[in-house]
């Protein structure tokens, strides 16, 4: 006989592993990345291609000559850092901001904290945010949709969030709804926005893949998007002239990108049920007062990140409701 | 009926129950049995023979040393070859008597007959005396003397008896086979059980993966009083008496308490059975059914094995040891014991051999916790394996003590489930041992 391994229990273990759940999300992601594609051409083939580059060739080259640990490439977090990236991006930004994003996400947002696991920011987001206060201009001037071939030289314009924020005031919301797109075409994705965050609909399929096949559960995207719709719901109710109804609210911006994607990344988001409750209400309450009181159009990236800070808090005060606290007689 | 299951966690391991459905075999008399005198939790039995005796099948080698503990039975009838340490299934070695087997002849006073004795006679006194006269332990894994826990503390009362069938290993069928085979011996068992807490009331649990036994049982307590069968819903650790007390009457055993401290008391099918033949046929526990199995094991089997029988001989008994074995454990996946040979005997809590594959005996590459909350969402006791895990390594024992470390029940199921194949269970049972000894102390101060 052989001899014989012997270690401590248990003996059988789950099939699941980190690559895994990383390639499950980025196959959640394919739908989206289609009606992208569609809508937003070869700009958006581009973008993708050089965000997913260079972040794995970034994670590489700073694992490899600055950690000096062993490379961790094929886990395929940095792949979905990188297309995470893209999808947060214009289809028309040029290759080299790509490259400054993707550098800002892997060496600020993840490396700098030691790596997968560690970050206290969403990788993507850190980049995102990075060239949005870096490159303001770039960064806000969105492609029409449908232009197949064009690039960096593509027609553009403001997104319905931006034209909502920059009407209101003179004009009633009502009045301003005729300037975007219809229902049917944001809930599609026809409409100016970052290159992965139209197409409500393909984020939604992503969204149902996932929880099939129990990479995330509910608990984080479902909350933020019914916190959105409940407080923006008040704002309508209170003063329809002046605030866009709920649903306009949930189908533009980055909101479906954010609560279904980012807002659930394993490493920055809380590890119980009560926190994540928590957390995903506070990101639905923060987007909305950025998006309606404050200065920016979208508020979704922002409030991630700020309530990625408060997750090793919620992580301290809301702990799983421990077996045998209370014991129930009857 | 509606299915019940416990509330919190819990996970799917693949079932594997391959030798379900196979009838139980007499495994046979091996060549010498060594028996441990400590099969059981609590002081070892103090050994009455020494070598060279001549011993007969179901006679005393060693008595009840202490209020926990329990006797010892010879379980063959043969000569005292050897009272020396022995290495048991733990590995380490402990006092064991070696007795070189000879043509059967059980001792006196003794029914081996097979007809069933239906009138449960004898105060609730005289069933504890005749359990803790057989030493009957908790079959299922845990190996409490169950004279002990027919012993309602002061202060407590006893409500319900639980009968645990639920049996949520994977691979493992002994449970399975004694239902099916055994069920009318099984329900006196539980009448005797329950006369001897004084209970009115007793709950079988058995997992819907097994609805033959669900039948049968329910058709073996029709027209006995108090007695009910509960299917459940499949999920591992279903077992774990805290989660079956709350999976059927959705009370919460305390943190470090009993089930008496919410008026239950648990007993493994395998134990109801063994009360049986101790009360109704003065049969000592030197037998129990043990299942041998494995993906690539030939014949897969429950056998009803001699305690002592060396855990090899039943290996054999089941077309022997598969080529690309490569770990051989003692009971289920989950919470049983790697050995580092086949030399061990088995002993009244050995509910399984099972024979893995090398493919399946490796651990994957420990990677970098990625935060995905599973350990969290499967952990049935409501703690945070990946926390508890952190805090053991970098010895923070009062935060350990804090977070509940001591409620861990060991079962494996955050090791299981976790993607970077990271050994939280493992540092989860060093912080035990560590916080646990500074418990003690602190008591004894």
């Amino acid at each position: 006989m052989n001899k014989l391994i012997v270690s401590p229990s248990p003996h059988a273990h789950t099939t699941e592993s980190v690559p895994k759940l990383m390639y499950g999300v980025i196959i959640a992601l394919l739908p989206a990345f289609a009606v992208s594609f569609y809508f937003f051409g070869i700009g958006m083939l581009i973008v993708t291609t050089v965000s997913v580059v260079s972040c794995v060739l970034f994670e590489y080259l700073i694992q490899r000559y600055m950690l000096k640990n062993k490379p961790t490439l094929l886990d395929g977090s940095a792949v979905l850092t990188g297309l995470l990236l893209a999808f947060c991006l214009p289809a028309n930004l040029p290759v080299w901001m790509v490259m400054i994003g993707a550098l800002a996400a892997i060496g600020i947002g993840k490396m700098t904290f030691g790596g997968l696991g560690n970050n206290i920011f969403n990788p993507a987001l850190v980049g995102r945010v990075f060239l949005f206060i870096s490159f303001p201009v770039a960064m806000t001037s969105y492609p029409e949709p449908g232009q197949w071939l064009s690039y960096t030289d593509a027609a553009t314009g403001a997104t319905p969030l931006g034209i909502m924020k920059e009407g209101l005031g003179d004009s009633t919301a009502g009045e301003l709804m005729k300037e975007v797109p219809g229902y049917m075409d944001l809930f599609l994705g026809k409409m100016k926005g970052s290159a992965g965050e139209v197409g409500a609909i393909a984020l939604l399929l992503g969204l149902i893949y996932m929880l099939i096949r129990r990479i995330i559960t509910w608990h984080i995207p479902v909350t933020i998007l019914a916190t959105v719709v409940v407080f923006t719901g008040i704002l309508w109710l209170v003063n329809p002239e002046q605030n866009a109804d709920p649903l306009f609210h949930l189908l533009t911006g980055g909101l479906m990108l954010g609560a279904i994607f980012m807002a659930t990344d394993y490493v920055t988001s809380p590890m119980t049920k009560k926190g994540m409750i928590i957390y995903a209400v506070l990101i639905g309450l923060l987007t909305v007062i950025i998006r309606v009181f404050g200065a920016y159009p979208e508020g979704v990236q922002f409030a991630i990140l700020i309530m990625n800070i408060f997750v090793p808090l919620l992580n301290k005060y809301f702990k799983p409701k421990r077996f045998g606290k209370e014991v129930k007689r009857g | 009926m509606g299915l019940l299951t416990f509330s919190r966690g819990g996970i799917h391991p693949p079932e594997n129950k391959i030798s379900a459905g196979n009838k139980i075999e007499k495994a046979g008399l091996p060549e010498q049995v060594i028996i441990p005198v400590t099969q059981h939790l609590g002081a070892p039995a103090k050994v009455l023979v020494s070598k060279g005796d001549e011993v007969k099948t179901g006679q005393v080698i060693a008595e009840a040393e202490g209020f926990v503990s329990t006797n010892i039975h010879s379980s063959v009838t043969g000569k005292v070859l050897k009272v020396d340490k022995f290495p048991d299934s733990s590995g380490y070695k402990r006092m064991a008597v070696q007795i070189q087997v000879e043509e059967d002849s059980w001792a006196e006073g003794i029914d081996t007959g097979e007809e069933v004795v239906e009138s449960v006679d004898g105060t609730s006194e005289e069933i504890r005396n005749k359990i803790l006269a057989a030493g009957i332990v908790g079959l299922g894994g845990a190996t409490f003397p169950s004279h002990v826990k027919l012993m309602t503390p002061k202060g407590k009362k006893a409500e319900y008896l639980v009968i645990n069938g639920v049996e949520c290993e994977p691979y493992l069928t002994a449970d399975h086979a004694l239902m099916m085979e055994r069920h009318r011996e099984l329900t006196i068992g539980i009448r005797i059980l329950m006369k001897g807490l004084g209970v009115e009331k007793a709950i079988i649990g058995i997992e819907n993966n097994k609805p033959d036994a669900i039948e049968v049982m329910q058709k073996a307590i029709e027209g006995e009083n108090g007695i009910t069968v509960q299917p459940l819903k499949v999920k591992y650790p279903q077992g774990g008496e805290k989660q079956l007390v709350e999976a059927l009457l959705k009370r919460e055993v305390p943190s470090g308490g009993l089930p008496i401290d919410v008026g239950v008391v648990v007993f493994n099918v395998g134990t109801a059975y063994a009360s049986y033949l101790a009360v109704q046929k003065n049969r000592p526990l030197i037998e129990r059914v043990v299942t041998v199995t494995g993906k690539s094991v030939s014949k897969p089997s429950n056998f009803l094995t001699r305690v002592g029988t060396p855990a090899s001989f039943l290996v054999e008994k089941a077309g022997g040891v598969p080529g690309d074995t490569a770990k051989v454990i003692n009971g289920g996946p989950m919470m049983g014991k790697a050995v580092a040979n086949l030399d061990i005997p088995i002993v009244k809590g050995s509910s399984g051999i099972l024979l893995i594959r090398e493919t399946e005996a490796k651990r994957g590459l420990v990677q970098q916790c990625i935060r995905c909350t599973k350990c969290v969402s499967v952990c049935p006791m409501g703690l945070e394996p990946y926390l508890l895990m952190t805090q053991a390594e970098k010895e923070m024992n009062d935060a350990l003590e804090q977070d509940k470390v001591m409620d861990c029940i060991e079962c494996g199921s955050c090791s299981f489930t976790c993607p970077s194949s990271r050994p939280l269970l493992d540092y989860i049972r060093l912080g035990k041992a560590r916080v646990g000894k500074i418990m003690r102390e602190r008591k004894a101060v």
